[in-house]
């Protein structure tokens, strides 16, 4: 199959790895990846904080960059930037009467998966310990992301990958299917109420015990581990894809500063 | 002979209690500091939030009663107009009396006036949400009238001169110590030694409302449906004292806004159904009393409905909010929405708190009025709200289409732009290109610099600070992955930016050993 990665602007930006990850995870599975050039961004951060109009040129962009490139599927390890794909793209396009471009989105949309769910549903993958050679020794928690969870209906796929890495110790996350408190611009507009939502979430990440959390969107990881970094913890946050990318021959690292400081990372 | 006066200009926005006074993250960064009230909260909605999916989770037909009541109420609000009539002519015929208001002015002169023709200086009151919304309570004092609420909660906030922080549970800020205290300071005849346990303070405000209900002649209510195929009204409650105030008082007054509307008697079957589980968690809520019109002998003679619209037709005009109507005040959003278990409802300003109420309020007044315009942004769009919600009404839609509303409303009247409109225009330019992006994160090594030694980025000025106030940024990568994959896949041939098919062992290989470099690149 050949599929086309849609990195995600902050991934390709910040967390690079996570998308080489997700490249390493679909190669090891025989499959072809293509990384459309003209792709930049979602546009949800602008939809999501009414900025429609400066929405229109982004997510043209991106309908642009994925329907004139020759794949089968489109891939992108984020929850969130998918479900604006598939739901605000459409949308976004009607609101400046382009229904050319609208179809366009549409049919992009409707070829673009979040990774758990390209990798259950259409690749078949259940174990990923045995398909994928994932190996990762250390006690983990998860953070199922608000977007994957309610908007995409993920449902268990992404922790049913992690429970089947090898080494893997899961840490069953308290009040899990609580949002974390990013929301985006949210955490800058509000930033009091994030702010408290956040403590509760690290609070409850650091009573599991765990090495690190987590989840399938960089941008809460990011949040999250932000979060942690500044109250001194050693917890840290790895997106999954990274995780599963992990084998016993080339293991993730867990201590990268890219993933947030610790204050005690090795360098 | 008739005067022409010309059509009322529309839209006629909502007025009385819809407003925030002071800008919600103002206002939240105040209630966060109350220990107490987030203590409180955080217990009273998980409790109400696990008996909720209890009981939802008995009906394998929930979602379908979902779809149900969410497809009645959108037929409703398509023939509204129709619908309202056909009430009022089966209201009318029962012996009703139906009133037209326009706003919560009008309302209240309204009520006033009836209460008036009847001599009585005193009313009882059944918890509503209406009379709450157009401020009937102050609009009576001020007319020499005074409204006891009978609701113990409502009963409570009153005595307290506070208001209430949650349409289902309003005294849910408040513990039974202060309940007590308030209880001693303000109920005539409170006995001095009253303790603050639930079921003493219970028996304290049901002696004092039992004085009420045996000598007031006039009751105040609203109302949660009203069927228009017989003009029914129906209350739905918990305690039995709205049961009390629609029966014993001679002349009863409700006012209900027009959107509470079903067509028939057999809809009711659903939303029953809906709201009790939504709402307490409870399978059937015990009171449920339905009045058509006068009945001969039995209950009140002088039977009275207001009208309301107060901004519902603003709402209906607008496309993609318009479905907020459909509401039937049940708070399970409230329940469980994260934002407002730590802020509570008094940061919504509003008698409308929740993220119903974030969309509800600015809709119902127009997104210019007070600072109503920044109740959308009083979410992080977890999309709880609309997984609870019984109607389905999709929150985070619409909090998402009233910030576009609030940001388009500003375009060309600001004398400068403010930094979000600075930021958002620079990103738009540098996110719709692949070209730009790239030339963007060529500034990554910049951001490095800035994390320093430690790594990671602290302190941001402007806007950015809310973000450093509690989180911090990782150094950024050498190189994006942009960058990355097109070192290791431009073919100079092509100029393409695709790798030409490899053997898989090949790429597989590749793939690995640049993961581990880019680990080795950025120090870890």
């Amino acid at each position: 199959m050949r599929i086309a990665l849609f990195a995600t602007c902050i991934v390709d930006a910040m967390y690079p790895r996570t998308a080489q990850a997700t490249v390493s995870i679909l190669e090891r599975l025989g499959h072809e990846v293509v990384f459309p050039s003209g792709q930049a961004c979602c546009g949800q951060m602008h939809v999501n904080s009414g900025y429609l109009k400066e929405a229109v040129p982004v997510v043209a962009n991106h309908v642009h960059a994925f329907d004139t490139e020759d794949y089968d599927v489109a891939v992108a390890p984020s929850g969130s930037c998918v479900a604006s794909v598939k739901h605000q793209h459409p949308m976004v396009a009607r609101s400046c009467g382009d229904t050319a471009l609208e179809a366009r989105a549409a049919a992009v949309g409707a070829r673009t998966y979040e990774l758990s769910e390209l990798l259950v549903d259409v690749l078949g993958v259940t174990d990923a310990g045995a398909q994928l050679g994932s190996y990762f020794p250390h006690r983990v928690t998860y953070h199922p992301s608000c977007h994957g969870m309610r908007l995409l209906r993920l449902g268990d796929r992404q922790a049913r990958l992690l429970r089947s890495v090898r080494g893997i110790e899961l840490a069953e996350l308290p009040e899990a299917d609580q949002c974390c408190g990013f929301g985006g611009t949210f955490s800058m507009k509000n930033a009091d109420v994030s702010s408290a939502m956040l403590e509760d979430k690290t609070a409850n990440i650091r009573s599991t015990g765990a090495a690190l959390c987590t989840g399938g969107d960089a941008s809460c990881l990011m949040h999250i581990g932000g979060g942690l970094s500044r109250q001194g913890s050693d917890v840290t946050t790895l997106h999954l894809a990274e995780i599963l990318a992990s084998t016993a021959e080339a293991p993730a690292s867990v201590t990268g500063e890219v993933r947030v400081a610790t204050g005690k990372a090795t360098r | 002979m008739s005067t022409f006066l010309g059509m009322p200009s529309l839209p006629v926005f909502g007025t009385g209690n819809l407003h925030a006074a002071e800008s919600f993250p103002t206002a939240a960064h105040r209630e966060l500091g109350n220990a107490q009230l987030r203590a409180n909260l955080g217990h009273a909605t998980h409790t109400i939030r696990d008996k909720r999916l209890q009981v939802v989770s008995e009906l394998p037909d929930w979602e379908q009663l979902r779809d149900a009541g969410s497809a009645i109420k959108e037929s409703v609000m398509a023939r509204l107009p129709e619908l309202l009539e056909q009430f009022e002519q089966n209201f009318t015929a029962r012996g009703g009396v139906v009133h037209w208001a326009r706003d919560a002015e009008e309302a209240n002169e309204i009520v006033a006036g009836l209460i008036r023709d009847t001599g009585e200086t005193e009313v009882v009151k059944v918890k509503s949400m209406a009379t709450q919304e157009i401020g009937l309570n102050e609009y009576l004092e001020e007319q020499g009238i005074t409204a006891f609420e009978t609701d113990l909660a409502e009963l409570i906030v009153q005595l307290d001169h506070d208001k209430p922080s949650h349409i289902l549970v309003p005294a849910i800020h408040k513990n039974r110590t202060e309940i007590r205290d308030i209880f001693l300071r303000e109920m005539p005849g409170a006995d001095p030694a009253l303790t603050d346990n639930p079921a003493v303070l219970a028996m304290a405000a049901r002696a004092h409302l039992r004085r009420k209900f045996l000598t007031a002649k006039v009751a105040v209510s609203g109302a949660n449906f009203a069927l228009a195929d017989s003009g029914t009204l129906a209350v739905v409650e918990s305690e039995g004292n709205g049961r009390m105030c629609l029966t014993l008082p001679e002349t009863l007054i409700t006012v209900m806004g027009v959107e509470k509307l079903l067509p028939t008697w057999q809809d009711l079957e659903v939303f029953m159904q809906l709201l009790p589980r939504s709402s307490t968690g409870e399978r059937m809520n015990p009171y449920t009393s339905l009045w058509t019109g006068v009945t001969d002998g039995d209950g009140p003679q002088n039977v009275h409905l207001v009208l309301l619209d107060n901004g519902r037709s603003a709402a209906l005009a607008d496309e993609m909010g318009r479905s907020a109507l459909h509401c039937i005040r049940c708070s399970a959003c409230m329940n469980v929405c994260p934002v407002y278990e730590r802020t509570g409802g008094h940061a919504y300003g509003s008698t409308y708190p929740g993220p119903i109420g974030a969309i509800l309020s600015p809709l119902l007044t127009g997104i210019e009025s007070e600072e109503n315009s920044s109740l959308p942004y009083a979410s992080s769009l977890c999309g709880a709200c609309y997984d609870a919600c019984p109607v389905k009404i999709n929150i985070p839609d619409i909090l998402v289409h009233l910030r576009s509303v609030d940001v388009d409303s500003k375009r060309g009247k600001k004398k400068l732009p403010s930094q979000m409109d600075v930021g958002m225009k620079a990103a738009s330019w540098a996110l719709s290109s692949g070209k730009r992006l790239g030339l963007v994160e060529k500034g990554l090594p910049l951001g490095r610099l800035a994390a320093g030694p430690d790594h990671k980025i602290t302190k941001l000025p402007g806007i950015a600070a809310g973000w450093t106030q509690s989180r911090d940024i990782p150094a950024p990568p050498q190189k994006s992955f942009r960058d990355w994959w097109a070192k290791e896949h431009q073919s100079p041939e092509t100029g393409g930016t695709n790798a030409p098919a490899r053997d898989k062992g090949q790429a597989n290989a590749q793939a690995d050993a640049h993961h581990n470099a880019q680990d080795k690149e950025d120090g870890a």
